[in-house]
């Protein structure tokens, strides 16, 4: 019998196929659609604190612009009722987690130190079986400093943890000096989890109109190739669950998830691409593959091919290029 | 259950008992009245309930007519049904009316009265509409106040349930409904008490049901109908004691007794004003402060003006009284006297007290200031041996001299009261703090409390002043605050103080508060001299506040309310400071905690932030300053302009007297040129390095304050240092000709759509385009000379323009220009481009709305003239007739056309064969058609000059017809869709050739934002709160149905060239024209600087699919319908959620906004499905369209 279990922040999951923060969490039908899919826990879209303080103060824009002529007043109804903050989050999250019977995680991307605090303690009390901080921060500020930004980084996660009882994860972006140091100050400050990588949006050009456009290509196979490297850096080096996201797609990347050390592998772009029906296709060919090659169960590779555990650990270093640019030397 | 103090306006004082005792309430939009219609959707909305538990069903109609017909309806079928109106709107309702009293029906209708349109037209408040329906049968009963206003709205439901005849509640618009101010609000209890069950079951019993038939409507023979006209007798007879009887029951029940007529003052009082509505309680103070002196005077307010009781006026009346004025808000020209004072005079001959000598006297027109002294006035007439009859108060009547002199000096206000006048922009949040004020104060304070409001007429840079009163005794003073009188003055824009001179109220000793980007040690050398010379004689206490930095600081934006909020209750003692910070703190997130934390915390930094940078400023003894505050109009002004505009620009309109003004409402165009506003913060500044001169920039503008010209070079000699240009790109205009584009620096609103439109982008650089924006007050003088330089700069003769390319059409001059729409308005670009393509010929009908308020409305119009003092003719009929209106103007043209055509045939030989020819056979289709035709009409005028023959002398007065002329109707969608629909479909169906442009801004804007049939399904609006479940009406299908109308639905932001062609076509078409524009507004909760973006959007999610539909084209034998969209490749969503009005649906209810949502993207689909089918159809020779 194929043991597809994993732990990931101390919840055990029946296969270690995630769904990640995406807006198929936003509707109830389609998380349940994704659990009878066979997807093990789900983490929700994220809550943005800039997006709830925008809205707010947008509406409130909209609605009190006016007072301007004799005539009008006000160029709006105002009913006075308004699903704004965390408010319609929490609910959402309640809802899906009497919906489904596999662990929710929450997802947060905060602005303020008593934001990210606040709304973690919202999550939590919604039900959420797990916290996901979404460190969503694009630097353009010449004068900041790594140390600034990851001493920040650490603190805002120490404070957090300090606040919530749920376990609590970290969702990072590549883009750090150390990340195995980055990373394990992250653990020391209380994350249970780091999941690598967030994909941002990132910026097209419009060569017609001269225009900056914001375009979501949703990733491929080739985009594992990235959190892969750094899962298998980091396994073994930091106390930590490692989740691994960014192109899984198909069984073998979800198999190589699990050999770089990941405890779980999630994804976002398959599932809106091909519907929840990738699910079961993947979960049936890893277990053909895992009966193929003779494995047990998901815990007995989970780690196998990481850094630690390679013959040649360089492999992941930078003597990857090294050799790169010999083998094509060496090229007939 | 006691009943809770409130602060609260007329309308809503009146709405809020209107929605507890009806079933049914027909609503529809009009000055000053929509916000009880609105606030009775918005409680049905909320499924708020009326005293018998159940939610009132409200509906919108397409008119007050259909209103009243609906209402009409309800009650015949034996609803409690009520509805709200004002001015045209009750008259759109008489004819119901008179149905509804003929049926001896019970009924309540609420009016906000207010002037009525005739010379010109006023959204302000008179009685000349309630006057229009006195004989209509109607009951009349008259509030005074914001209290009357609340209790009478139950006390005319519990008579008219009694009485069997209906009753019109009415009080005075924007006094009475706009003033805020305490009230004690009645319980439901209350309702219930006064409404007798019984009393409704046989209204209801009453009602049509096949279960016990009856006929009702009959048309009746002379045999009959006049015995039946009198049947009704005895019960009108009845209604004045049952009316008491209702304000007997209600005085027990709630402590305050009413009569039918009150009467107060000196018991023994010889002279007596009478009076109805607000003005009542001027004059009640008045007397009062009169009679405590001494004189023997009284006022007799009336509350039951329909029936007329004259047993009840008899015995209100003092015995003492010798004399009567009678005071009547309304003119009834060429009666023997106005409809009051008629009573009156009747009433003492029938009451055999006909000893009494009466005058009588018009006052108050269109808000007109009623003041102590007026009142004072009228009856020191009465003391005069010849007493001046038929006169007027508060105007300077220099042509019948019926005007009264009034002591502006005497003055009743109390020290006790405290006075505040605040000056604010309409877009920084004045009015609505100052309405929290007033709430905080009498709500949290025993002082009594009143708010007025003050709006001029603009959309955008509009200045508003508050006027408050408060104090420990009860506010009767239904009058501004006058010169002299304020404890406090404050200034929430800087700029205000170099044009508006406001430390005029101020008292002495007053507190004045500023405002200012400059700090207290600068402000000094900052300030004109006039403004000094008031702070140091009137020994004022003067204060600045850096608003700006705060407002910037903390988030606010433009938007000064909370700040200069705090800082009135900071420096005016009205609370202790700690608690009135508290109070305001409490009351910010009483209003905006529904709206999120963000907004509380950034209103609780803004309020913090105040109290930290506010300074009292040290007073020199001496006025230092140099600089005078600037001139309402130039000097160069035409004397017009400087006569009459100026002062009404200067506020100071009350005083100009009758002889200055038009004596039939006829204003000269081309005004808005001279009143130099000054509104932009930032302005577009023209890179010529970078302009492809195309023209986009000039074509968007909505205020036609950036233009581009093209012009011989040697035009340049005398060019200021500064003034740019570079030489022209245009193929038919290169060789020795030279280009500019240039703002208008003082008129630009700083819209900014012109950046948006500029496609030029710097190609080391893209953000920097051709036309940057950059703060205006560096540019302000030199580019004011280069503009004045610019416009002496010869146009291009329109007949070497072919303007069928958007840079080509936009040389000609703009004959629409600086109005006072909104900062990047979406309707007036359009009207900008018509009058810039046919203008010089061209009479434009304009519906009541938007348009014909910044196209029309006083003192300036942007309707302009070319170098040869041609341009637009402008009229605005009515809301409802606009398209009739247009016709009718079109059929005189067609008439004396033809007439001149007969006149040319029977005077030949006079006129000579040769010029009869030219003048008959003209081809007019160009520009140059049209030159020559004018200046054949000028050598046919020349040539019977000296004939005296009759029919000379008319061909010479109808011969500017032979000239090609363009009839434009214009309006929003209320007109085309709703109001005007009947008679828009009847004009394009008639065949003739006009052309009707609707400004499609999907709500009626003018007055808020309430929906019409063209709001589009799943977006919020007034009276659509929860989203409009039903698609918008596709007025153009509707059209096309016909077969011989040009139909175009045009967006300029998604295809400019679609829509210069579309209006080049439809003026061209010898028939009758729609063209339909999407017009972004601010009614759509998005900053206008995207509208252009927006209408892109709308078109590519199929939301607003563009098209042309030229019926010439079905008799060339192919398909008269070409779309312009493409397929849509947008979802709606990403249309619409860029827009607060769709938006907002979400936030309340999503599942609702989903559905919505959904149903109106299968809704695009469908259409598009159809328009594609009709576009492909075969039609005449059978040959498929390519």
């Amino acid at each position: 019998m194929l043991d597809l279990s994993t732990t990931y922040l101390g919840l055990n999951l029946k296969n270690p196929l995630v769904a990640s923060a995406s807006p198929m969490s936003k509707k109830v039908e389609r998380a349940q659609r994704l659990e009878e899919a066979g997807v093990a826990a789900i983490v929700m879209y994220s809550l943005f604190e800039e997006q709830i303080i925008h809205e707010s103060l947008e509406l409130d824009h909209f609605l009190t612009r006016g007072h301007n002529s004799a005539e009008a007043m006000t160029y709006l109804p105002d009913s006075g009722t308004y699903a704004l903050g965390p408010k319609k989050y929490i609910e959402n999250l309640t809802a899906l987690k009497k919906a489904v019977q596999i662990p929710v995680i929450g997802s947060l991307n905060g602005v303020s130190k008593g934001g990210w605090i606040e709304y973690a303690r919202h999550i939590q009390d919604g039900g959420a079986d797990a916290l996901e901080l979404n460190l969503y921060y694009i630097p353009t500020d010449s004068s900041l400093s790594a140390v600034d930004i990851e001493s920040a980084q650490v603190d805002l996660v120490a404070a957090v943890k300090a606040s919530i009882s749920i376990p609590l994860s970290v969702k990072l972006s590549p883009f750090y000096t150390s990340l195995p140091h980055f990373a394990s100050r992250l653990a020391d400050a209380g994350a249970d989890g780091l999941v690598l990588f967030n994909r941002f949006y990132q910026p097209d050009f419009d060569l017609e109109a001269l225009d900056v456009i914001a375009n979501l290509d949703l990733s491929t196979s080739a985009d594992l190739r990235l959190p892969l490297r750094w899962v298998s850096i980091l396994n073994g080096q930091v106390k930590a669950d490692l989740a691994l996201t960014s192109g899984i797609h198909t069984a073998q990347d979800a198999l190589k998830a699990m050999m770089s050390g990941a405890k779980v592998a999630m994804m976002a772009s398959n599932l809106l691409h091909n519907g929840e029906r990738a699910v079961p296709l993947m979960l049936n060919e890893m277990g053909w593959w895992m009966e193929t090659h003779e494995y047990e169960s998901i815990r007995q590779m989970q780690g196998s091919m990481s850094r630690k555990s390679v013959a040649e650990p360089a492999a992941f270093e930078r003597a990857n290029y090294m050799k790169a640019l010999n083998s094509w030397r060496e090229l007939p | 259950m006691k009943r809770s103090i409130v602060t609260i306006d007329g309308n809503e004082a009146t709405a809020s008992v209107a929605h507890r005792i009806n079933e049914v309430i027909a609503i529809y939009p009009i000055t000053p009245s929509s916000a009880m219609g609105e606030f009775a959707d918005e409680w049905s909305a909320k499924h708020k309930k009326n005293i018998w538990g159940t939610t009132p069903l409200v509906i919108e109609m397409q008119s007050e007519g259909g209103a009243a017909g609906t209402v009409h309806g309800a009650l015949q079928t034996g609803a409690l049904t009520t509805t709200f109106t004002a001015s045209q709107g009750l008259l759109l309702m008489i004819p119901n009316m008179y149905k509804i009293a003929g049926e001896l029906t019970s009924a309540v209708f609420h009016v906000a009265a207010r002037a009525i349109a005739a010379h010109g037209l006023s959204i302000f408040g008179d009685h000349q509409d309630v006057m229009a329906v006195r004989q209509t049968g109607w009951a009349l009963l008259s509030a005074g106040s914001v209290q009357e206003a609340h209790d009478f709205a139950l006390i005319s439901q519990a008579a008219t349930l009694k009485a069997r005849v209906p009753f019109l509640h009415f009080f005075d618009g924007f006094r009475t409904s706009h003033e805020v101010t305490k009230i004690e609000q009645l319980t439901d209890e209350d309702l219930r008490s006064m409404l007798d069950p019984e009393l409704i079951a046989a209204h209801r019993a009453r009602g049509l049901t096949p279960e016990r038939p009856v006929l009702r409507g009959t048309a009746q023979n002379p045999d009959v109908y006049f015995q039946m006209r009198e049947a009704v007798n005895p019960f009108y007879a009845a209604v004045p004691a049952i009316v008491q009887e209702a304000m007997d029951k209600f005085a027990k029940l709630v402590g305050r007794q009413y009569h039918l007529f009150d009467y107060v003052g000196h018991p023994e009082a010889e002279r007596v004003v009478i009076l109805m509505g607000s003005g009542g309680e001027t004059a009640e103070e008045t007397v009062n402060y009169l009679a405590a002196k001494g004189e023997k005077v009284g006022a007799l307010r009336v509350r039951l003006y329909r029936p007329f009781s004259i047993e009840h006026f008899i015995a209100a009346l003092p015995k003492s009284v010798k004399s009567i004025v009678v005071l009547d808000r309304t003119k009834e020209p060429g009666a023997s006297g106005e409809p009051l004072y008629m009573d009156i005079v009747n009433a003492l001959v029938e009451g055999r007290r006909s000893e009494v000598k009466v005058i009588g006297g018009r006052y108050g027109l269109s808000s007109k200031e009623f003041t102590p002294a007026m009142v004072k006035a009228t009856l020191d007439e009465l003391k005069k041996k010849e007493p001046k009859n038929h006169f007027t108060v508060g105007i300077t009547d220099d042509v019948s001299h019926t005007s009264l002199d009034v002591d502006a000096s005497f003055s009743i206000e109390s020290d006790e009261t405290v006075r505040c006048v605040f000056f604010g922009l309409g877009s920084d949040g004045t009015v609505g703090a100052n309405k929290n004020s007033i709430k905080i104060i009498g709500e949290e304070t025993s002082n009594f409390a009143q708010g007025y409001f003050y709006y001029d007429s603009k959309k955008s840079g509009t200045v508003t002043v508050s006027h408050l009163r408060f104090g420990p005794k009860p506010i009767h003073a239904a009058y501004l605050i006058e010169q002299n009188q304020a404890n406090f003055v404050a200034c929430h824009q800087f700029t205000f103080l170099e044009r508006v001179d406001m430390l005029k109220y101020a008292k002495e000793g007053a507190v004045f508060l500023l405002n200012s980007p400059y700090n207290k040690d600068e402000i000094w050398d900052n300030l004109q001299s006039e403004v000094q010379t008031d702070i140091i004689a009137k020994k004022l206490k003067f204060y600045v506040i850096n608003g700006y930095d705060v407002a910037e600081q903390t988030g606010m934006g433009g938007r000064m309310n909370t700040i200069m909020q705090t800082a009135f209750f900071a420096i005016s003692g009205v609370l202790p400071r700690e608690q009135a910070i508290e109070e305001i703190k409490h009351s910010i997130e009483k209003t905006y905690g529904k709206r999120g934390e963000a907004v509380v915390k950034k209103n609780f930094e803004a309020v913090d932030a105040t109290i930290a940078n506010l300074y009292e400023v040290d007073v020199p003894a001496l006025v230092t300053s140099k600089v005078a505050r600037r001139l309402a109009v130039p000097k160069e002004a035409p004397a017009f302009v400087q006569q009459v505009v100026a002062p009404i620009v200067d506020f100071k309109g009350d005083a100009v007297p009758v002889s200055a003004f038009p004596i039939d409402g006829t204003f000269p165009t081309a005004t808005t040129q001279w009143e130099k506003r000054n509104l932009a913060l930032d302005i577009p500044v023209w890179e010529p390095d970078l302009c492809i001169q195309c023209g986009k920039c000039v074509f968007v503008c909505p205020h036609a304050v950036i233009r581009h010209k093209v012009y011989e070079e040697k035009a340049l000699e005398g060019a200021p240092a500064e003034f740019k240009h570079m030489p022209s790109k245009f193929k038919e205009f290169s060789q020795g000709f030279a280009y500019t584009v240039q703002v208008a620096p003082e008129d630009c609103t700083g819209c900014t759509l012109c950046v948006e439109a500029c496609p030029a982008k710097d190609k080391t650089q893209v953000g920097r385009k051709a036309i940057n924006m950059a703060p205006q007050p560096a540019l302000r003088e030199s580019e004011a000379k280069n503009w004045d330089f610019f416009m002496s700069i010869p146009d291009l003769d329109r007949k070497l323009i072919n303007p069928s390319t958007i840079k080509n059409s936009q040389l000609l001059r703009p004959l629409f220009e600086f109005s006072g729409a909104c900062a990047g308005c979406g309707e007036t670009p359009y009207v900008k481009l018509v009058s810039q393509l046919f203008g010089d010929r061209t009479i434009v009908a304009n519906a009541t709305g938007c348009s014909s308020i910044y196209g029309g409305n006083l003192p300036t119009t942007p309707w302009a003239v070319d170098a040869n003092g041609r341009g637009p003719a402008w009229s605005n009929s009515l809301f409802e007739d606009n398209a009739e209106f247009g016709l009718g103007m079109r059929l005189t043209l067609d008439k004396q056309n033809e007439y001149a055509r007969e006149l040319l045939k029977a005077l030949t030989a006079e006129i000579g064969q040769t010029l009869v020819d030219g003048l008959l056979n003209a081809d007019q289709s160009t520009e140059t058609g049209i030159a020559e035709q004018r200046e054949r009409v000028a050598a046919l005028k020349e040539k019977l000059a000296a004939n005296k023959d009759v029919r000379a002398r008319d061909l010479i007065s109808v011969a500017d017809s032979l000239v090609k002329k363009s009839v434009w109707i214009m309006g929003g969608d209320g007109w085309a869709y709703d109001i005007g629909y009947g008679g828009l479909d009847h004009v394009l169906a008639s065949g003739r050739n006009v052309n009707v442009l609707v400004l499609d801004t999907e709500v009626y804007s003018n007055t808020g934002g309430q929906a019409s049939k063209s709001t589009p399904m799943a977006a919020v609006a007034k009276f659509a709160m929860s989203g409009k479940s039903l698609p918008k009406k596709d007025l153009g299908l509707i059209a096309m149905a016909y077969g011989y109308v040009y139909v175009a639905r045009v967006a300029m932001g998604y295809n400019d060239q679609q829509t210069l062609r579309a209006i080049i076509e439809a003026e061209s078409y010898d028939g009758p024209s729609l063209v339909i524009a999407y017009s972004h507004c601010i009614a759509h909760g998005y900053d206008l600087a995207r509208g252009l973006d927006q209408q892109k959007l709308a078109v590519q999610s199929g939301a607003w699919p563009v098209y042309r539909y030229d019926p010439r084209l079905a008799a060339e034998g192919k398909n008269p319908l070409t779309i312009e969209a493409k397929e849509p490749t947008v979802s709606l969503q990403q249309y619409a959620y860029n827009e607060t009005r769709y938006k907002m649906l979400t936030l309340s209810d999503e599942g609702r906004a989903e559905e919505l949502m959904k149903k109106a993207q299968e809704g695009i689909k469908g259409r598009w499905d159809l328009y594609q089918q009709m576009a492909s159809m075969h039609y005449g020779n059978g040959e498929k369209k390519e």
